[in-house]
């Protein structure tokens, strides 16, 4: 249970601090942009970097409201 | 030219204090000149522990600010010869630590002996970062629990980032000392096992420490406890220090103890 439970907090923080650092300024931007158009709060726009062994991909995911 | 060893964790109370003291001094019983420096400015404790608090006179920050020489400053282990304590201020200043101040120091100190010990002070703040932005090898002191583990594994983080090796493109060596190792308590399933500890941080095991009475009874002897070479804690640490010289020394204390035959006898 505890291991689990570290291994999960863990990867989770190992990920975040393996983004390159423009990451989050260049969400604020996307969400930025975004706003020009649609009400949308901060959580509602994600932007996430997976490196595997080949290539990088940049995911961006944003919850439009209704 | 010295290698720099920070003894750090990130968490506090996990035992770096006690470590730095034993590592220290037990490199400096193999005969190698060893300095252990306390970085912990405002709470300091390493003088404590070594048992030479009497004896401070000047102390890192007196060194930084040229109010004080090394000479005048380091404190000679009256136990072990070539074994040496650079105490920390007690300044509540948090900026008195440049890095270019520590830098003079470390360089000084580097011509002279084989081993510097970095005593971190816990956290992830300028103090801790002083600490491990010069080492060459870091012993990541964590106990079988899961805040220090996580707390260990951010510090590892660091290290990766933002120490001068990292700067460079190079790596700082990474060993992990797990403390306060309570084998019961793992078979109980209350405690993280040291094979968890070492899946989950995935860097070299260099020592485990078993929880014991000796460490407390050291601190309050001011005498580090790797001199008590009867306790296990003590055996522990000698064998910790045997592997930073490379010797295979297999991993003791990891097992409940069995009672011998007189103490079943007499139903201990």
């Amino acid at each position: 249970m505890a291991k689990e439970r570290l291994q999960i907090i863990v990867a989770h923080e190992r990920n975040k601090r393996e983004q390159p650092e423009y990451i989050e300024k260049m969400q604020q931007e996307i969400l930025a942009v975004i706003r020009k158009y649609v009400e949308i709060d901060d959580e509602q726009v994600k932007v996430n970097l997976d490196n595997n062994d080949e290539c990088s991909i940049l995911e961006l995911n944003v919850t439009l409201p209704e | 030219m010295a290698k720099i060893i920070v003894v750090t964790s990130g968490k506090g109370g996990v035992g770096k204090t006690t470590t730095s003291a034993s590592i220290g001094t037990g490199l400096a019983q193999r005969g190698h000149k060893t300095v252990i420096i306390d970085f912990d400015v405002g709470l300091r404790n390493l003088d404590l522990i070594m048992g030479c608090e009497r004896r401070v006179v000047y102390d890192f920050v007196n060194v930084i600010n040229g109010e004080s020489n090394l000479k005048q400053t380091l404190i000679k282990d009256k136990r072990v010869d070539n074994l040496y304590i650079l105490p920390a201020s007690q300044t509540r200043d948090k900026d008195a630590l440049s890095q270019e101040g520590v830098e003079k120091v470390l360089d000084e100190l580097s011509e002279d002996f084989d081993f510097i010990v970095c005593d971190s002070p816990a956290g992830i703040e300028r103090g801790a970062q002083m600490a491990l932005y010069f080492a060459d090898m870091a012993i990541v002191v964590t106990n079988p629990e899961v805040s220090s583990v996580r707390d260990s594994d951010r510090i590892l983080g660091i290290l990766q980032s933002k120490s001068r090796k990292a700067e460079k493109g190079e790596v700082v060596e990474e060993k992990l000392l797990v403390t306060r190792y309570n084998p019961e308590r793992v078979e109980e399933g209350e405690m993280l096992s040291v094979e968890d500890v070492k899946e989950i941080l995935a860097i070299e095991l260099l020592g485990v420490i078993p929880e014991s009475e000796a460490v407390l009874k050291a601190s309050n002897q001011g005498s580090p406890v790797i001199l008590d070479d009867e306790s296990n804690s003590g055996k522990a640490y000698s064998d910790a220090v045997g592997r930073l010289f490379g010797e295979e020394i297999e991993h003791r204390f990891l097992e409940i103890e069995k009672k011998g035959f007189f103490k079943r006898l007499m139903g201990a």
